[in-house]
């Protein structure tokens, strides 16, 4: 990319000259376009993204995304950790769905070792989940209605996702990095009263959806805003890997949780939304109707729990088989995967993540160009990236 | 003008200058506070009883912080932008009459003034955009230039309409009875003494308060300052007193729509019933003025407390959407506004006519602006396949590989 091109404004077209780029083909004569740079530090990037839009007027030409700024080498650094400190690290990657990332890993690490968890911890595995994918959920609406400028939902967002940190502190002893499932299991059993407030909090979460339902997408601008905008197809989107949410909107009803059944998601019984237009509305209410059914499943795992142990018998440090091992869970943002190459030791050989935020921010340029300055903002908001897990 | 005139004239402007000062202190806590009670926050609530000294104590850090001027900046119109926002938003109030007569200077032609005035506003967001040699700033600029040329055409045809119906040009007159003739017909018109003129022309006052936070660029309108597009627009490079100064005009700006809106459309002081008949004759002058300045003002501050209400609930609209919005829509029906009240006073019909053919119009643009958007109520694209209805299950990557020209079956239940 070329940089600043030609600079607007005072001074501008001397004082900060790179090379400036040529009229493109669309634009009238004796106009240029103009690079405009937003992030690292931009409040609509959702973290430290970087994006350079190249711009005629208010329309998008180009668009090349930057990332890297949140790298810490998470998958270096898992080779040498034990796997119960790797939890941590995975705990680091999404850091707004940390009990799904807990999951993928220690669903991995017992496929590796061939380790059943009892049924209850599978089933606190399952609800802490779900909550958690509510959680995220209720940030992303809240965030997308900032991007929009609507800067109310946000707030009463996250007075309902606090209601869930709280129950997970409750359980787990931590707001967001909770380090809490085990291979084998999970730390410790949950408090007795853990079913009535769990069930208490999954009615105040219907509540908090509701209010953003209405709040946003009962919303004439909301809708206009959204509705069209950013249109990807169901093979489009297929070919980008694109997966979650993002994908579902397209058409694609394709949820790990339905397609390959892990812990004990097969004897749930859920929905799965699906969209068919493809495009931010239907990215963002996909979201809302997965919310529901989140709090849907975490009724019935409750419904099912039964008193038992919550800790498989393995090994305190585990010591997995020499192999490999891919396993993949249905995280808030996609399809989570990760990778394990074991050399029968303590510490993995090598271990390669899958990151859905990742693989879905790719699109972002195909979606974007064409639109509007204010609709990359919007685009980028319904993909929904967390560049901790973007860089790792 | 003699001498003791002009030391009236100075001390008049004196005392708007430093009411104007705290009213707009006033707004900014009274802003924080609303979008707080609505966001379910405190608010300002350490500084002074209720938080009612911060907005004192961010006005002195704002004074007493580093003013940056941008190296690049071009250094006198980066300098002077503010002024040519603040400055025409103070010369506006010298107009407006808070009480029988009672304004710093009354003007035969105060609508004249005021439209005249409030267009300079927008050179200065345009300056200090240019200015400040940023992309965002210069991005916010050119909006605001756009936006703001486009919805003072509503405002004005409106104003013209009010000024058709009262067949003057004074702000006075606007607010108090007024006699009009129309051809041979002399008649009374009772102002807004009796019947406010938002009951008068609903269509007339709906177009100016939607083009009135246009103006002021709020939401759902706040395009060229869109802190999650172009991070401050023109204001982004500013800081310190500058940026003070420039927060000061937007204030002031939100005061006067607010205060045009109750004046134009509400009577201003007067209606329901000036100070007279309620507390009767006997008061003095002054007394009767501070009741109706009062009065005034806490109309206006209602106004004001709408304007943060729909900041508190309403997302921004686009560019496109902003202009198509102004030229198709508003311009329009101001015009449609101005011809209906010019043909109701012509036949000399009552008033009430017009309010008639008003509402039908209104509720029609209202009507026909959702359905040329397409925007019925939420889009119905998305649907929920239920794993126990057994339509969802099926292997999405039946046969083949996924990937580039690869074969996917994308089930057909997908988009159907």
């Amino acid at each position: 990319m070329n940089g600043f091109g030609n600079v607007s404004g005072a001074r501008g077209l001397t004082a900060l000259s790179g090379s400036e780029s040529p009229p493109s083909p669309g634009s009238e004569p004796g106009t240029v376009d103009m690079m405009v740079n937003m992030g690292p530090q931009h409040p609509a990037t959702h973290g430290v993204f970087r994006m350079e839009l190249r711009v005629d007027g208010e329309r998008v030409l180009d668009l090349v995304p930057h990332i890297g700024y949140l790298h810490r080498g998470s998958e270096k650094l898992c080779e040498h950790e034990l796997y119960s400190q790797i939890i941590t690290l995975f705990d680091r990657l999404d850091y707004v769905s940390n009990f799904n990332n807990e999951l993928v890993l220690v669903t991995a690490v017992e496929k590796l070792m061939s380790v059943e968890p009892p049924p209850r911890a599978e089933l606190i595995r399952i609800i802490m989940c779900e909550f958690n994918r509510i959680a995220s959920h209720l940030l992303f609406y809240g965030t997308f209605a900032i991007d929009m400028g609507a800067m109310t939902p946000v707030l009463y967002n996250f007075r309902d996702r606090e209601k869930v940190q709280a129950l997970f502190e409750s359980v787990s002893g931590a707001r967001m990095m909770h380090n809490y499932f085990r291979v084998g299991g999970v730390k410790q059993d949950v408090d007795a009263d853990f079913a009535a407030r769990a069930l208490t909090l999954c009615d105040d979460l219907e509540r908090g959806v509701d209010d953003s339902d209405r709040l946003l997408s009962e919303n004439a601008i909301f809708i206009e805003r959204t509705s069209g905008i950013g249109v990807i197809s169901g093979e489009a989107a297929l070919d980008w890997g694109l997966s979650g949410p993002v994908l579902r909107a397209s058409g694609v009803p394709y949820d790990v949780r339905v397609e390959e059944p892990y812990s004990r998601y097969a004897e749930l019984d859920f929905g799965v939304p699906v969209g068919s237009a493809g495009d931010c509305w239907d990215r963002f209410y996909v979201r809302i109707l997965e919310a529901r059914e989140s709090i849907g499943i975490i009724r019935q795992a409750i419904a099912l729990m039964e008193p038992g142990e919550t800790m498989a018998r393995v090994r305190q440090i585990a010591r997995p088989p020499a192999g490999e091992v891919y396993a993949h869970c249905e995280n808030p943002r996609g399809d989570l995967g990760v990778y394990i190459v074991s050399d029968g030791g303590e510490r993995p050989y090598r271990l390669k993540v899958r990151p859905p935020s990742f693989c879905n921010l790719q699109a972002l340029r195909d979606l974007t160009v064409g639109h509007y300055i204010a609709d990359a903002v919007v685009i980028l908001g319904t993909l929904d990236i967390v560049l901790g897990e973007v860089d790792r | 003008m003699s001498a003791v005139d002009v030391l009236i004239a100075f001390a008049g402007l004196l005392g708007l200058f430093t009411g104007l000062a705290v009213a707009v202190l006033s707004l900014t806590w009274m802003e924080r506070k609303t979008l707080a009670r609505i966001q379910q926050r405190a608010g300002p609530s350490v500084v002074g009883p209720h938080g009612l000294l911060q907005p004192v104590a961010d006005a002195m850090k704002l004074a007493t912080k580093e003013d940056i001027i941008p190296a690049y900046a071009d250094q006198l119109l980066f300098w002077a932008a503010p002024l040519f926002v603040v400055v025409p938003a103070f010369l506006i109030w010298v107009a407006i009459p808070f009480g029988d007569g009672l304004s710093v200077r009354v003007l035969d032609l105060g609508l004249l003034y005021l439209v005249a005035i409030s267009g300079i506003g927008v050179v200065g967001l345009l300056m200090g955009g240019w200015a400040s040699s940023s992309r965002y700033s210069m991005l916010g600029g050119l909006r605001a230039a756009a936006q703001l040329v486009s919805y003072e055409i509503p405002l004005v045809v409106v104003i013209l309409s009010i000024a058709v119906l009262v067949q003057s040009l004074s702000l006075d007159a606007v607010i108090g009875g007024n006699t009009i003739t129309v051809g041979e017909n002399t008649r009374e018109l009772q102002g807004q003494g009796s019947i406010p003129f938002a009951f008068v022309m609903p269509l007339g006052f709906v177009i100016f308060f939607i083009a009135g936070l246009a103006e002021l660029g709020r939401t759902p309108f706040d395009i060229h300052h869109a802190e999650s597009e172009v991070v401050g627009g023109p204001f982004v490079e500013y800081s310190g007193a500058h940026w003070a100064v420039f927060f000061l005009g937007e204030y002031l700006n939100t005061f006067v729509i607010s205060a045009l809106i109750v004046i134009l459309f509400f009577g201003g002081w007067s209606w329901p019933s000036p100070p007279e008949s309620v507390f009767g004759t006997g008061l003095s002058d002054a007394t009767t003025n501070l009741l109706g300045g009062a009065w005034f003002l806490f109309k206006t501050y209602i106004v004001v407390a709408v304007i943060f209400w729909i900041r508190g609930t309403y997302p921004r609209l686009r560019i496109d959407q902003l202009m198509s919005f102004a030229w198709q829509v508003l311009v329009p029906l101001s015009f449609a506004n101005l011809v209906l009240i010019a043909a109701v006073l012509f036949y000399d019909w009552p008033l009430w006519v017009m309010t008639l053919l008003s509402l039908p119009i209104l509720f029609g643009a209202a009507f026909g602006v959702q359905r040329r958007r397409g925007v019925r109520g939420r889009p119905r694209t998305v649907r929920v396949l239920r794993k126990s209805a057994g339509e969802i299950g099926r292997p999405v990557f039946s046969g083949g590989k996924p990937g580039p020209g690869g074969v996917i079956t994308t089930p057909s239940q997908a988009g159907d």
